[in-house]
């Protein structure tokens, strides 16, 4: 047995059965409490005043006319926060509300706290703010230009080079081996350059918080989240406050994506709270989600990729450049530590910017960084294959990465399920279907890393037996079921014997956002432990009543038994007798775990994609999609599913619709689903998901985390698939009817 | 002694060093004398690494053992969505 007493080889009872989700009657039955559903009396209404400029210092604000108005409670500005901290203010802060600068499009000004709605919105007509409009710059090639406007001032680290703007902050190199030489090697080199536009997570719920302060330095705040700890720890430094003093409750979740892993609107709402003496309710509109939270960075990207003749790729590079609007972030390292993560590569090299423009700050976004770096890695791969008539799929499995290779970013590979989920796609049907005139068929690997990190949990058991489980993550892909399932699995019981809630923030120690696909790994690794907690105090309990020595009590399929004859003749004592006796025999019995949980493991997916491009239109409609990906263990398979095709749709609306589009004033355009066009049901088919199982060794079960890998494929998936269906490559993203028309036409006037 | 890979751009640091070798049992030992023995690693292990024992990345647990003959690489601190 290793030191986490793995078990993923064991026959499991509940674990990979697909029980009703917890969360599903109060979900369709419209009880669910999402963040806009909270009221409580007495309460004001919020608003907020953004910037039109997306680049202007602000000479002034004057709110007097405002606080005027009948009806409003309390304006606030950046000077309102000044008082609450000595440092100059953090980035979050900046982001949440201008100080010095707006800096882009639909930046917070100012904020209203009014009886009303109604009133909100017109006293934001009275704040008179007077700018000095300054340049502004949105792409990020240009954003790099020395002559570049200057998006924010101070933030370039030491290992950026020479040569470029101060809007590029931050630098970064892997690989190893000769490049030159691999590239001598090759019979063929392609090299072309990517762009990518940025992409919005999409939730559908908005931003939404009820922010309830008092004179004596104390507050509630129920917001929508992934992560009320992160939010406790952001809003009690810019309140000025100690965590205790914040109590941070998480509503129901409609979507996160990586896009709630921060606060764009709460500290809005404390200092509203704190200066009207009210609870302050403030929720974002949908424009105001496009505008002001965090979609995804946008990419222009150089690759360049040889190959032999039989299909040995002997060389790799890239360069990205990745911008993630006003502030710094920490996004193209991970694109360049994945672009090439798929190969065993002699010779690689990767490098990536960091550049500010004048856009909303980036938020993550499943997998931050690498669907970009991969999607032009495998496009030009699936290109060199189509070019030496290669077989895209074998040519993969030729140069896979495997146990022993020396990856692209660094350390030397485990077990990996690469190969395996290569294979699983060369068997199925899928791969030699037909396909008809105007069809194309795409192929593509991607790659996270996942990982864990601190996590609490406690485990109740109650007087009837039955068991409570309390965690510190928000649920935004099935976790309280698959924690459900652990729980049951490991205690020997039924899974409706188990309900699992979500606790605020002063309920358990620190939790880490549900971010880096780790729930389901680490929140499920402590309630293992937790539960093996609780079954070592059962047994003990047992071993009191039957005046045995403890060791000789086992625990097997949710009872205390003997560990062996010479421990005596007693029948079972099950978890509800056990419990039904525990006030008498010590009290209630409960068990805990916390870790800052390790091993989460790589993962890799494969996608299969069969697009039908109308050339008349150039519009691409997707015919068969089918998602491979090792998921370690799938504790609940639907929802594992659900994480694969939920991935891939999101993926497939990356490549061929989806993208923030900035006019030349520098305003966003289509902040709105009806011009932002994600995918709904009907323009997709069923897409069919092939869960692997290699089990992780990091996770007692063989866990890895599922939610991320499966947004990495879609976008060269359907690259290739698309510039198969009409033979020429495509190298920017959206694949928007438009712009494949106009190279429909562009190759037939060419000939 | 541990032998560290360092990633490209931070070689910088590591006077174009790519292996490096440091005194350390630990993931906490590790940081702290890779900051005494290359100074202008600083900024970026305060900003934060992770660090990738015989493949398997750790983010911040100081007390994960190291041993002499694990493969041990420096990478940036791991980001998720």
């Amino acid at each position: 047995m290793s030191p986490l007493d793995n078990t993923y080889e064991k026959q499991f009872k509940v674990i990979g059965t697909r029980p009703p989700r917890p969360d599903g009657i109060e979900k369709v039955t419209g009880k669910a409490q999402y963040g806009a559903d909270l009221y409580v009396p007495d309460m004001l209404y919020a608003k907020i005043l953004r910037s039109p400029h997306p680049h202007a210092k602000i000479i002034s604000i004057d709110t007097s006319e405002a606080e005027k108005l009948d009806g409003v409670k309390a304006v606030v500005t950046s000077k309102d926060f000044s008082k609450f901290s000595d440092n100059k203010p953090s980035d979050t802060l900046v982001n949440c509300i201008a100080h010095e600068k707006a800096l882009y499009d639909g930046h917070c000004v100012a904020a209203v706290a009014a009886l009303s709605n109604t009133i909100a919105k017109s006293a934001l007509k009275l704040i008179n703010v007077e700018y000095e409009i300054l340049p502004h710059v949105t792409d990020v090639d240009e954003a790099m230009k020395t002559d570049s406007p200057i998006v924010n001032k101070g933030y370039v680290l030491e290992n950026v080079p020479k040569g470029f703007s101060e809007n590029v902050t931050s630098y970064y190199e892997f690989g190893h081996g000769d490049l030159d030489n691999g590239f001598n090697n090759a019979d063929l080199i392609v090299e072309r350059t990517f762009k990518t536009e940025a992409a919005h997570q999409g939730y559908i719920e908005p931003h939404a918080c009820l922010a309830s302060m008092t004179p004596d330095g104390k507050a509630d705040l129920w917001c929508c989240t992934q992560g009320h700890y992160n939010v406790r720890a952001l809003c009690a430094d810019i309140m000025g406050m100690e965590s205790s003093q914040l109590r941070v409750t998480p509503s129901e979740i409609g979507g996160g994506f990586g896009g709630k892993t921060t606060i764009f609107i709460e500290p809005i709402a404390l200092a509203l709270s704190l200066k009207s003496g009210k609870p302050v309710k403030l929720v974002m509109t949908r424009d105001e989600v496009f505008k002001a939270t965090g979609p995804t960075v946008s990419s222009s990207m150089d690759v360049k990729i040889g190959m032999t003749k039989d299909g040995i790729i002997t060389a790799g590079e890239a360069n990205l450049r990745y911008q993630g609007g006003a502030f710094p972030n920490g996004t193209v390292e991970m694109g360049a530590q994945s672009a090439f993560a798929a190969y065993d590569l002699k010779a690689v090299r990767t490098k990536g910017w960091n550049v500010l423009t004048n856009r909303p700050k980036q938020a993550a976004y499943r997998a931050p960084g690498a669907p970009q770096a991969i999607y032009a890695v495998e496009s030009v791969v699936d290109e060199l294959c189509q070019k030496l008539n290669l077989d895209p799929l074998e040519i993969r499995i030729k140069n896979a990465a495997k146990k022993g290779t020396k990856s692209s970013y660094g350390p030397t590979f485990d077990d990996i399920g690469l190969i395996a989920t290569l294979e699983a796609a060369k068997k199925h049907p899928h791969y030699l279907a037909p396909l008809a005139e105007n069809q194309g068929r795409g192929l593509s690997c991607g790659f996270w890393f996942n990982f864990g990190g601190d996590t609490c949990v406690t485990l109740n058991v109650n007087f009837d037996g039955t068991i409570g489980v309390t965690e510190g993550n928000p649920d935004i892909g099935g976790s309280r079921a698959s924690i459900s399932q652990m729980a049951a699995e490991e205690l020997g019981i039924s899974y409706d014997k188990v309900r699992t809630i979500i606790a605020d923030t002063n309920s358990l120690g620190h939790n880490e956002v549900t971010d880096g696909s780790r729930v389901t790994f680490a929140v499920g690794l402590a309630t293992i432990k937790a539960a093996r907690a609780a079954i070592k105090e059962m047994c003990k309990r047992a071993s009191l009543i039957w005046g045995i020595d403890e060791d000789a009590v086992r625990w097997e399929n949710g009872s205390a038994i003997p560990a062996g004859p010479n421990a005596g003749q007693f029948d079972p004592m099950s978890i509800e007798e056990i419990a039904a006796l525990s006030s008498q025999t010590g009290g209630p019995i409960a068990g805990h775990h916390e870790v800052n949980a390790e091993g989460a493991g790589v993962s890799f997916g494969v996608h299969l994609a069969d697009v039908e491009v109308d050339k008349e239109t150039g519009s691409t409609k997707v015919i068969r999609y089918t998602v491979f990906q090792d998921a370690g263990k799938a504790i609940h398979p639907s929802y594992v599913e659900g994480q694969m095709q939920g991935g891939a749709v999101q993926g497939i609306g990356w490549a061929l619709n989806e993208e923030y589009i900035y006019g030349k004033d520098g305003r966003l355009q289509n902040a709105g689903f009806l011009d932002y066009r994600i995918p709904v049901a009907s323009d997709l088919p069923m897409i069919e998901p092939v869960i692997l199982e290699i089990p992780n060794p990091g996770h007692p079960y063989g866990v890895r985390g599922v939610g991320e890998t499966s947004i990495v494929p879609p976008l060269a998936a359907i690259n290739n698939a698309v510039s198969r269906a009409t033979n020429i490559r495509f190298s920017e993203l959206p694949l928007s009817p438009p712009k494949v028309l106009s190279s429909l036409k562009k190759e037939l006037k060419d000939g | 002694m541990v032998k560290v890979r360092i990633w490209g751009s931070l070689q910088k640091a590591t006077d174009n060093k790519e292996f490096v070798e440091v005194e350390a049992q630990n993931f906490k030992q590790l940081l702290d004398n890779l900051s005494l023995k290359y100074p202008k690693l600083k900024p970026q292990i305060k900003r934060g690494v992770s660090v990738a024992i015989d493949g398997m990345i750790y983010r911040n647990s100081w007390f994960t053992p190291i041993k002499p003959e694990n493969e041990v690489v420096l990478m940036p601190y791991m980001v998720g969505g």
